[in-house]
């Protein structure tokens, strides 16, 4: 029996620093780890003792990807602590902030991280030269997703805008109108992606995965809705922590996530298009198809052309909200201090996020805990790879490390969102 | 000229660019000050013939020692992050080249860094250096007030 081994020793387009080791013996995957040495970043140590209302801006820091995942997880867990519904029009406004981070973070990805692999390039400066349409079309998109985060935010990258209870400031209805024209390139842009992403070389592998995503009575989620699974799970973010829970491994500073009793799961744009298909506009539904995309996508390198239909939701979406938007009597409610205990979940680009905060009558937080998408993904990642690896083992050494290099990208993962590592445990042997 | 200030100022001798932009502000020079995101910088640089771009930089060099490299020309020294987090401004400027967008004149000043960690002061080599570049810039902008 010979034994192989497949190493990277620093994973290359991915969010964050860590490596990938399998070892193959014959044609069994003898093992797989996906090694996150990246140092963890004890934020959920960092919010104890701060007032609840740091929390958006703290826990923004995260990711420079996606901060405003972390805003809005941040400030929904901490109203229902509260008792704070906010108004119609804010709730219109964080939908459309998100918005703009899903349009950066998914063009970033389709174009600039993952298009490499299916077009055979080391990255996008090398496929730059010979697409140079598509990079165009990633930075102009971006760009776009940029300009609704910066107006709404008070900046691109960490925005400073969003506060428990509304926005420290609100943009006129003039001030999104301004975006418009643009938004409706980037949808016509969209679409085109999908269009492109559809041709593109898919190898041949599905799973049975659990998917697991936020569905909302009337809309594609982003902010609300019950946490509902493939299997039957159908649960409030109150439970989330009764039906997960976080293991740590020795070889990654990310803990991993599993549905008690049963497993990984898989989180992000295929869970969401699987388990919300129907709510998707007709644009992006229509684009879906054309691309004969249809419920359930089981292939986990197809995750490029949900990414594309995703974009397009979300242009369409932030569309619909400009032209619905109207702006709040008040920017932010004013609220008084209070003891409480809040989770929400929302729904990052890689998939959901969920946090629990505690805090005392003076608003102070005793315990956070925030659960990043790539974390629950992570045990996933590792399983697809075993799964995968099995394919690749008459593959030449260089070809097969690559393939396995994309499995990983399929899943967008950001690895330092999800070195969040909290339980320390040293095993001292007796001699 | 367009000057970019780029780099991180809790992060130690990183914030070297967002000094030099700042007292080059003392100076009534207008300088930009910017994260060094990829996009970003493409889109600060876009139309302009003429731009200055100045950031940390690691070479192995003596701290404080000032870089000049004529981007226009020539490839800046290769990053050794792969990550999107260093995907920065070295990476920006040779996806410029390939889209054919890069400023007729790119030259990037870079200030010798030894330290990056988070909340620290930058170094008294830093510090000094900043000075020097910007009374350089400065002396270069012509009729601006010396330090």
């Amino acid at each position: 029996m010979t034994a192989r081994t497949i190493q990277v020793e620093t994973l290359a387009r991915v969010e964050g620093e860590c490596s990938l080791y399998i070892k193959m013996a014959g044609e069994r995957v003898a093992d797989v780890k996906l090694k996150i040495y990246e140092p963890p970043r004890f934020f959920e140590a960092f919010l104890r003792g701060r007032h609840y209302s740091e929390a958006p801006d703290i826990t923004a820091r995260i990711c420079g990807i996606c901060p405003i995942a972390y805003q809005m997880s941040a400030v929904h867990a901490i109203e229902r602590a509260l008792g704070v519904k906010p108004e119609p029009a804010i709730r219109l406004l964080r939908r459309l902030f998100y918005c703009g981070e899903w349009i950066e973070s998914h063009a970033l990805h389709i174009f600039m991280l993952h298009a490499p692999d299916f077009l055979g390039y080391a990255d996008v400066i090398a496929m730059a030269a010979d697409h140079r349409e598509l990079v165009e079309k990633a930075l102009r998109l971006k760009k776009i997703g940029n300009g609704i985060v910066s107006l709404l935010g008070g900046r691109e990258i960490h925005p400073i805008s969003a506060a428990v209870g509304g926005f420290y400031k609100v943009p006129t209805k003039a001030q999104l109108l301004a975006l418009v024209p643009d938004l409706e390139w980037a949808l016509q842009a969209s679409v085109e992606t999908v269009q492109w992403t559809k041709g593109l070389e898919f190898p041949s592998f599905e799973q049975d995965y659990e998917f697991v995503a936020l569905r909302h009575p009337d809309e594609y989620p982003l902010n609300e809705g019950r946490l509902v699974s493939n299997r039957g799970m159908d649960i409030d973010a109150a439970e989330y922590e009764d039906h997960f829970t976080e293991l740590h491994v020795r070889h990654s500073n990310a803990l991993q996530s599993v549905v008690r009793g049963r497993g990984s799961y898989l989180v992000g744009p295929l869970a969401r298009f699987n388990l919300n298909f129907e709510k998707l506009p007709k644009a992006a539904q229509d684009a879906a198809m054309s691309a004969g995309l249809k419920p359930p996508v089981r292939n986990p390198f197809r995750s490029i052309v949900v990414r594309a239909v995703e974009l397009v939701f979300a242009c369409s979406e932030a569309l619909r909200i400009i032209s619905e938007y109207e702006p709040p009597a008040v920017p932010k409610a004013d609220i008084p201090n209070r003891a409480g205990v809040g989770q929400a979940i929302t729904e990052a680009p890689r998939g959901i996020l969920y946090h629990r905060y505690a805090f005392n009558e003076r608003g102070l937080i005793l315990t956070a805990r925030i659960v990043p998408p790539t974390s629950q993904n992570l045990r996933r990642i590792e399983d697809d790879l075993r799964e995968y690896a099995t394919q690749l083992v008459a593959w030449p050494q260089e070809e097969a490390t690559w393939k396995c290099e994309q499995a990983v990208r399929n899943y967008d993962p950001c690895i330092s969102c999800a070195t969040h590592f909290l339980k320390v445990r040293i095993e001292r042997g007796t001699e | 000229m367009l000057i970019l200030c780029c780099g991180n100022p809790e992060r130690g001798d990183d914030a070297a660019g967002i000094l030099v932009g700042e007292r080059l502000k003392e100076l009534s020079i207008e300088a930009q000050v910017c994260t060094g995101e990829p996009s970003a910088l493409l889109e600060h640089w876009e139309g302009a013939h003429d731009v200055l771009l100045i950031d940390a930089v690691v070479t192995g060099s003596t701290v404080g020692t000032i870089h000049v490299w004529n981007a226009s020309e020539t490839r800046l020294p290769p990053q050794s992050s792969e990550s999107t987090h260093g995907f920065g401004v070295a990476l920006a400027i040779e996806l410029a080249r390939k889209l054919g967008s890069l400023p007729e004149r790119l030259r990037v000043c870079g200030i010798e860094a030894g330290c990056f960690d988070l909340g620290a002061k930058p170094s008294p080599a830093v510090r000094r250096a900043v000075k020097d570049l910007t009374d350089k810039i400065a002396a270069e902008c012509g009729g601006c007030r010396q330090t």
